[in-house]
């Protein structure tokens, strides 16, 4: 690149008149021809890299921490990107069939709960928060988790179930939804993540 | 206010909320042929907004045009390719 511009010397004080090019005419040929084969394989690889990829690892498996990785999820699949969204530890609950149809919101330790934490931490209150929700959710017009799995699932996001969390909660691969993925692990996923544009961890 | 359109199909989505107008928006333009223009009648305020970046994000689709009404919000989404 720097030899493109022909340099001025202190002894000559002028520049070198251009040279004549000394090609040979079947090696400008050849040199021709790579160029054009790398801007090709250039082009092949913008092509290849359009469909745009998201990876979410969900491990939160409380009623509203549900709601966010399957929102984007199923909104990213509208949007035609390749979506995974890999589900360990409590985060695994919302794949559960039978368990995210019931899964709670904690009373405790949330600060924008209307009783103080002494009160939320008394039995029964977990339940109480997670109905005032429900109900919420419901004059909302908001889809229920079961809604959005089904829908992610249609449109074609890829929902993983960590395998070594299947095992370690003694849950069972029928448990989960029909179209879960399961038998992957962290390797999968971070398989997923070095080419995506967007990871999350929820 | 009112758009004349040659709607193909009416999405109906009133009462949902994020992200069904855009993922069901999505359903019904992928079974549309090219040419052919939704139209998408929402009471969500957020679908204006989303509506919007989901057509820029996406290709083959056109937004047309979006109208406000009384908690009404109505999309028409051109099917390009």
């Amino acid at each position: 690149m720097s030899t493109d511009n022909p340099t001025t010397t202190a002894e000559d004080g002028k520049a070198e008149p251009e040279s004549e090019p000394e090609f040979d005419p079947a090696e400008l040929q050849a040199l021709r021809e790579r160029v054009d084969e790398l801007e090709a394989s250039v082009a092949d690889s913008d092509g290849a890299d359009d469909q745009k990829r998201m990876t979410i690892i969900a491990t939160q498996g409380s009623f509203d921490m549900a709601y966010p990785p399957l929102i984007l999820a199923s909104t990213a699949a509208a949007f035609g990107w390749d979506v995974v969204v890999f589900h360990t530890f409590w985060g695994l609950d919302i794949l559960h069939e039978e368990k995210s149809k019931n899964l709670k919101l904690s009373a405790v330790g949330n600060p924008n709960m209307p009783v103080p934490n002494a009160v939320a931490a008394l039995p029964g209150m977990d339940r109480m928060a997670t109905r005032m929700m429900q109900k919420k959710i419901d004059e909302n017009g908001t889809a229920t988790i079961e809604e959005l799995i089904e829908l992610s699932l249609e449109t074609g996001v890829d929902l993983q179930a960590c395998q070594m969390t299947i095992e370690l909660m003694d849950y069972d691969e029928d448990d989960f939804y029909d179209g879960v993925t399961t038998g992957v692990g962290a390797a999968t996923a971070l398989q997923h993540m070095v080419d995506a544009d967007i990871q999350l961890l929820v | 206010m009112s758009s004349e359109y040659d709607t193909t199909e009416t999405l109906d989505v009133k009462g949902q909320s994020c992200p069904m107008p855009i993922v069901k928006t999505k359903q019904a333009i992928d079974g549309l042929e090219a040419g052919d223009v939704l139209e998408v009648v929402a009471t969500d305020s957020g679908s204006m907004s989303d509506i919007q970046g989901w057509a820029a994000g996406t290709d083959g689709v056109e937004l047309l045009e979006q109208v406000e009404g009384d908690d009404l919000y109505t999309h028409y989404v051109k099917k390009t390719a």
